[in-house]
């Protein structure tokens, strides 16, 4: 798929998969989506492999934006990007949106064939700073 | 510098980590989210498994898989920092390092760290620790004493309010309690030392 893909990443698996699930109600199987929460040892936290492997499954040529709720999401995705590495890394982008109100307007920009860039921007007008 | 002991500095790390898990989780959850010991304890105890493996490279190789593992077995935000403290330090340093170039390799890894986590000294975190470290080392101090400046250094974090992290969300309700990433930091610069020492 050539749409650009999403990646929510929350310390909650059930934010994540909740918030996907709108994702998926606005825009269908229109754009690469996957999700991941918890530590992977059945706790609130954030795992890299676990953002490689969504990563990995919402791939797309034109690029994957990340959704991130708190600061360790944030840490753990930029590490994530960065053991990834090039060529593919400079296709990522961690946004700084609001996890549920940024992947619902990402993924909709993405749906009308936005480019990276300009679903990245739309996901960053939520954010006050 | 005598040659480093580095199953033996596994061993002693993990023991540490373990031994002090339930006190890093009880500051973690005093300003934070309350699973740091449980994170370094399930990071190191999979270092660990592992030990005669890293034991088995070269120092600098070592250094990076041990990173690469606590990055991915640790969790949380500590994971990243942790990983990349030992990941850059493993880029940095020398097969059979002299204080200069350990002290060099301390400082990159320190930058590392800054940058992966946005942030500088004074923000009450590991680097409040790790930088008064580096300057110990590039002062020339033993390892005791250097121990005894990184755990007055975590101390020192206990007036600061917190800028970066969870406990940031507190703003002046930070201040007073010690972060737990600055006293684990300590822990295991005494571990170091204690290694290093035994074996001078």
């Amino acid at each position: 798929m050539s749409n650009v893909g999403i990646v929510i990443v929350s310390h909650s698996p059930l934010v994540a998969e909740g918030t996907a699930d709108m994702v998926r109600q606005m825009v269908g199987d229109e754009v690469p989506l996957a999700w991941c929460g918890g530590n992977g040892h059945g706790g609130l936290g954030t795992s890299v492999e676990a953002i490689m492997g969504a990563i990995d499954k919402a791939w797309s040529e034109a690029g994957v934006a990340i959704l991130v709720d708190l600061g360790g999401a944030e840490t753990n995705s930029e590490m994530a990007v960065e053991m990834i590495g090039e060529p593919r890394a400079q296709k990522i982008i961690v946004c700084n949106a609001p996890i549920v109100e940024g992947a619902v307007m990402a993924a909709t920009e993405s749906s009308g064939g936005a480019s990276l860039k300009e679903v990245v921007a739309t996901a960053h007008e939520l954010s006050p700073s | 510098m005598a040659a480093l002991n580095l199953a033996r500095l596994i061993a002693v790390a993990a023991d540490t980590i373990a031994t002090h898990a339930e006190e890093l989780t009880a500051l973690d959850q005093a300003i934070g989210d309350g699973d740091h010991g449980l994170n370094m304890k399930r990071g190191f105890e999979a270092v660990r498994a592992e030990a005669d493996l890293f034991a088995a490279k070269p120092l600098p190789d070592a250094l990076k898989a041990i990173g690469t593992k606590l990055v991915m077995t640790v969790g949380g935000a500590s994971g990243p920092l942790f990983g990349t403290l030992f990941m850059a330090l493993g880029k940095e340093i020398a097969a059979n390092p002299d204080r200069a170039n350990l002290t060099a390799a301390f400082g990159k890894a320190i930058e590392a760290v800054a940058a992966r986590g946005k942030s500088q000294v004074g923000q009450k975190t590991m680097l409040d620790v790790l930088q008064p470290v580096h300057d110990a080392l590039a002062g020339g101090k033993t390892a005791a004493e250097i121990a005894d400046i990184a755990d007055a250094a975590a101390e020192a974090t206990v007036p600061m309010k917190a800028l970066r992290g969870r406990a940031s969300f507190l703003g002046d309700r930070s201040i007073g309690h010690m972060d737990a990433g600055a006293r684990s930091t300590a822990l295991l610069v005494r571990t170091l030392g204690q290694v290093i020492g035994e074996s001078a």
